[in-house]
C-alpha cells in the first residue's frame, strides 16, 4: 500500500509535552504491511496534506502509534485530531533499525528530542528479546524537563542503563544538565562489541556519532537516522536526496560509514 | 573527558607524583561544594556521583548551568587569576572524589615541566569541551524550530 | 541496433510516411510528433504526416534557439526542442487521488483511473529515446511503481528517428546515447535526402511495429539506402556541437563538492529552474492537496518543480537545506551526471543539449563539467 492512503482511525491521543502528541492508529478496514522499529508512514490529515513519521510503537493488534510534534500545517492538523478522527496512512518506507545486525552486542539508544520516537519500538524490541543482544543503555537528551517523551516508560528501559539530561532545567529538576553526549560516560559498554543507533537534530548526531568513533566505535555500528524533505516517500519525486542517497528508499536510517561524508558537505 | 581522563593523559611517573598530592573525599546529596565568588583553591576528579554547577541569581533558587559527572574535572578557575569560582557547586548525589589542593599543585608543577604541561592540556580539554556543549545548547537544537529560522 | 535485424529494414517514401500516420490513427493511437509552431519545433498531436517540419532546421546556441529554413526538405533535420516526450509521459500536473469525508469521519479515497491516451510518438531522437529508458527506470524500476505512468508508457508506440543533423548544442556522443538509435523503438528510422531521393530507411524493433510495417506501401531495403543511411549517422557523430570531459563524470562530480568553479556558476545562473524544466529526465515533482468549498472532497495532485526552488529542500521548523544557488546548481549538476549512477545504476544526462539552449544566462553543462576537471587537474598538479 504505497499510493493510496488507507483509513486509519484515531483510537486515543495522548499529550506528551506542550507541542507532542503521540495518537494511537486502529486499521478501519484493511492493515498496512507489518511495520518494524525506524520505518515511517506518511500519514495524511484530510485536505491539509500528508507528513513522514516514524513509528514509535508496533501494536499487535495492527494498530501503530505515532508521536507527532507540531511544527508544520501537517503535523499541526495531526496533533489536533481527536479520538474518532480518521488519517489517511501510506507505508512503510524506508529502512528501519537493523537490530540484527546487533546481535550479541551492547546497545547504545542515543535520542535527542523527537527522535526518541523512532527509537521507542526499538527499546521495545529489544526488552521483548532482551537474551538477543548485550547491555541496554538508552541516552535521552531533551531540551527541558517537560519536553521529556514516554515519561512514564522511561524507569523500565534501565537494562541496565537509562540516562537523561536538559538543556534548561526548571525549579525541581535533580538530573542532569548538558549536551546528550555527557552521558556516554556512564553508559556500560565495550566499545569494540557495541552497536549504537542515534536520532535527533543533525548537529547532535554529529556531535554523538564523532564521540561514538572517538571511544573505539566503528563507523558501521553507528547507524543514524537522517531526515530530509519528504513528499512521495516511493522515490519517484526527489526531494529527499542527500548526495547519492534517496533518503525515503536508502534511508532513513543510515550507517555513519555511508553518513559521514554526505553530513561534511555543507547544503548538500 | 572519559571516565580515566586525568589519569590517562598524564604520562605514568608524573602521574604517580600527582596522585600522591590526593585525598579521597565524599560529599553528601546536596552538599554544597564550592560557592561562586570564593577563593579557588582546590580541584576534585570525580569518582561517583554527579555535581551541578549553578549561577546565583539574586531572589530565585540557584540556576543550573550544567552537570558533571564520574571521570570529570570539577573546578579549573584555580589555574588562572582572579583564582575566584565563577560557578556554584552542589551534589546532585552522594559523591566521592580525588581532592587536590591547588597550591600544592601548582608548586609541583613549578619543579615539573611536563606535569605542569599535560596538567594544563587536560584542563584546557575539559574547558574546550564544556565551551562546545554550551555552544550546542545555545542553538537550542530540540526547541520549537530546531536550530534553523522559524517560518 | 535493438531488437530488429537489418534483414527486416525496408524503405518508405514521404507517402509512406503519410501512411504510417493514417495507421497508427486508425489503431486508435493519438499520435504525437515535431511540427512547426510559433518559431520552434514543438511536439504536438499530428493529424497527419504532412504537419512535420519538412524544410525546416534549427539553430542552437547557449541561450539561443531559432527555427530556420534549410535548402531541403528534410522533416526530421532538426534536433531538441523546448519540450520532450516526458510532457505526455509524465504531464506537469497529474491527479494521483481523490478522497471524501462522510458524515460519520469515514474517509473514502478512491484511486485515479490510468485510462491515458494510447500514444505513438513520431520522431524520438535516439538521445530522447535514452531519456525515456531512463525515466522508466526512475518510475517503474524500483521496489515502488508509479502505476499512472506505467499506464502512459506502455501505451506509448515508439518511432526512432536517428540523427542526422546534430545541433550546436548536443553530446550525445559524449553521453553514448547516439546518433544511432538505442533499444526500445517499436519501429527506428533514418532519414535519407541524396539524389536517388527522399526517403526513409526503417525497421522494426517489435512484433507490433513489423505489422505496422507491413501495412505500410515500401519496399525491400536496397545496399545504396543502407549505405546512405549509415553514412548520415556517421557523419552526425563527427558533427556533435559539445563535448563532455573524457573522464569518468560520475567520480568528477563526486570528487569536486567543493570545487570554485561552484561559486562562478552560481554569480552567473538565476535558479529559474528552466534546465530542469526542458529536460527529458528531470522527474522531480511536488504534491499539492486541495478542497473543494464543503472541505469534505479532497485530492491530491502531483505536479512537477523543480529542485532549483528554494522550497524543494524545506524542512518542517529548519528551512531550507539548500539555501544558496550554489548549493541548487551543484545539486542538479551532480544529481544528473553523478548521484543518478547511485540512485538509478546510469547518467541522468543523454547529451539533448536542451538545458544549454533554454538557460536564459547561457549555462553550459559541459562548460561545467570541463572546468571542473580543469579544476581538479589543476588541483591534483599545482604548478
Amino acid at each position: 500500500m504505497t499510493a493510496i492512503p488507507l483509513p486509519y482511525r484515531v483510537v486515543e491521543t495522548r499529550p506528551e509535552t506542550a507541542d507532542t502528541v503521540t495518537v494511537r492508529l486502529e486499521p478501519v478496514h484493511e492493515a498496512l504491511p507489518p511495520f518494524a522499529p525506524g520505518r515511517f508512514a506518511m500519514v495524511y490529515a484530510f485536505g491539509v496534506g500528508e507528513a513522514p513519521v516514524s513509528v514509535a510503537g508496533i501494536l499487535p493488534d495492527g494498530g501503530l502509534l505515532h508521536t507527532v510534534r507540531a511544527a508544520g500545517a501537517v503535523s499541526r492538523a495531526l496533533c489536533a485530531l481527536a479520538p474518532g478522527a480518521v488519517v489517511g496512512m501510506r507505508g512503510p518506507f524506508g529502512t528501519g533499525w537493523d537490530l540484527p545486525l546487533a546481535a550479541g552486542d551492547d546497545l547504545l539508544v542515543v535520542a535527542g528530542g523527537i527522535g526518541l520516537a523512532p527509537l521507542r519500538p526499538l527499546v521495545q524490541a529489544v526488552l521483548a528479546a532482551p537474551q538477543g543482544h548485550g547491555r541496554l543503555n538508552v541516552l535521552i537528551g531533551a531540551r527541558t524537563p517537560d519536553d521529556l517523551l514516554y515519561r512514564g516508560e522511561l524507569d523500565g528501559w534501565a537494562r541496565p542503563y537509562c540516562g537523561i539530561t536538559v538543556d534548561r532545567p526548571g525549579a525541581g529538576w535533580r538530573g542532569r544538565v548538558g549536551v546528550v553526549t555527557t552521558l556516554l560516560d556512564e553508559a556500560l559498554f565495550s566499545p569494540a562489541g557495541t552497536t549504537a543507533f542515534v536520532c535527533g537534530p543533525e548537529i547532535m548526531i554529529r556531535a554523538t556519532a564523532r564521540d561514538l568513533l572517538h571511544r573505539g566505535l566503528a563507523p558501521d555500528r553507528i547507524l543514524v537516522s537522517l531526515e530530509r524533505n519528504m513528499h512521495c516517500a516511493t522515490g519517484h519525486c526527489g526531494h529527499c536526496q542527500l548526495g547519492p542517497l534517496l533518503l525515503c528508499r536508502d534511508g532513513p536510517v543510515v550507517g555513519y560509514e555511508r553518513a559521514e561524508p554526505l553530513l561534511s558537505v555543507r547544503e548538500l | 573527558m572519559t571516565r580515566t581522563g586525568l589519569f590517562s593523559t598524564i604520562p605514568e611517573d608524573h602521574r604517580d607524583r600527582l596522585m600522591d598530592l590526593g585525598r579521597d573525599v565524599a560529599f553528601p546529596a546536596g552538599a554544597r561544594i564550592f560557592e561562586e565568588g570564593s577563593k579557588a583553591d582546590r580541584f576534585w576528579v570525580l569518582h561517583t556521583g554527579a555535581v551541578a554547577l549553578d549561577l546565583h541569581v539574586p531572589g530565585r533558587r540557584p540556576a543550573v548551568v550544567e552537570t558533571i559527572g564520574a571521570g570529570e574535572l570539577l573546578g579549573w578557575s584555580w589555574v588562572c587569576p582572579p583564582r575566584q569560582w565563577h560557578l556554584g557547586a552542589e551534589a546532585v548525589s552522594p559523591v566521592r572524589a580525588w581532592e587536590f589542593d591547588a597550591q600544592e599543585v601548582l608548586r609541583l608543577c613549578e619543579h615539573d615541566p611536563a606535569l605542569d604541561h599535560a596538567l594544563l592540556t587536560y584542563v584546557v580539554g575539559t574547558i574546550g569541551h564544556r565551551l562546545r556543549s554550551a555552544r550546542t545548547r545555545l542553538l537550542d537544537l530540540y526547541g520549537p524550530y530546531g536550530s534553523g529560522e522559524p517560518r | 541496433m535493438g531488437t530488429a535485424t537489418t534483414d527486416s529494414a525496408c524503405v518508405l517514401d514521404r507517402d509512406g510516411l503519410d501512411a504510417l500516420v493514417r495507421v497508427l490513427r486508425a489503431r486508435g493511437r493519438t499520435v504525437v510528433g515535431p511540427t512547426q509552431r510559433d518559431g520552434a519545433i514543438v511536439l504536438a498531436e499530428l493529424e497527419s504526416a504532412a504537419e512535420l517540419p519538412y524544410g525546416w532546421g534549427v539553430e542552437l546556441e547557449g541561450g539561443h534557439y531559432r527555427v530556420i529554413r534549410r535548402d531541403d526538405e528534410a522533416a526530421f533535420a532538426h534536433s531538441a526542442g523546448p519540450q520532450s516526450w516526458k510532457n505526455f509521459l509524465l504531464p506537469q500536473r497529474v491527479r494521483q487521488w481523490t478522497a471524501d469525508r462522510g458524515p460519520d469521519g469515514e474517509l473514502t479515497v478512491r484511486p485515479e483511473r490510468h485510462d491515458p491516451a494510447s500514444y505513438a510518438f513520431l520522431g524520438v531522437r535516439p538521445c530522447d529515446l535514452r531519456a525515456i529508458a531512463i525515466q522508466d527506470r526512475v518510475l517503474t524500476g524500483g521496489r515502488h511503481k508509479d502505476d499512472a505512468y506505467r499506464a502512459r508508457r506502455d501505451g506509448a508506440f515508439l518511432i526512432a528517428v536517428e540523427c542526422t543533423e546534430p545541433g550546436a548544442t548536443c553530446f550525445c556522443v559524449s553521453m553514448g546515447t547516439g546518433p544511432a538509435a538505442g533499444p526500445g523503438y517499436d519501429i527506428a528510422m533514418t532519414e535519407v535526402l541524396d539524389g536517388a531521393g527522399h526517403r526513409f530507411l526503417a525497421r522494426a524493433g517489435t512484433a507490433e511495429g513489423a505489422d505496422v510495417l507491413a501495412e505500410l506501401p515500401h519496399r525491400a531495403a536496397d545496399p545504396a539506402t543502407r549505405t546512405a543511411a549509415h553514412e548520415a549517422v556517421d557523419a552526425a557523430a563527427g558533427r556533435m556541437g559539445r563535448t563532455m570531459p573524457p573522464v569518468d563524470l560520475r567520480a568528477l562530480l563526486a570528487g569536486t563538492l567543493d570545487a570554485e568553479r561552484w561559486n562562478d556558476v552560481a554569480s552567473r545562473c538565476l535558479t529559474c529552474g528552466n534546465c530542469t524544466m526542458a529536460c527529458p529526465t528531470c522527474f522531480c515533482t511536488t504534491t499539492e492537496d486541495v478542497t473543494d468549498l464543503t472541505g469534505d472532497h479532497a485530492e491530491r495532485w502531483s505536479r512537477w518543480e523543480s529542485c532549483y526552488d528554494l522550497d524543494f529542500s524545506h524542512l518542517s521548523g529548519a528551512g531550507p537545506v539548500r539555501a544558496s544557488g550554489r548549493s541548487r546548481y551543484r545539486q542538479w549538476m551532480t544529481h544528473k551526471l553523478g548521484t543518478w549512477h547511485d540512485q538509478f545504476g546510469s547518467s541522468g544526462c543523454v547529451g539533448c543539449g536542451r538545458c544549454i539552449v533554454w538557460c536564459p544566462v547561457a549555462i553550459d553543462i559541459t562548460e561545467e563539467a570541463h572546468a571542473l576537471h580543469q579544476e581538479a587537474l589543476d588541483k591534483d598538479s599545482p604548478s
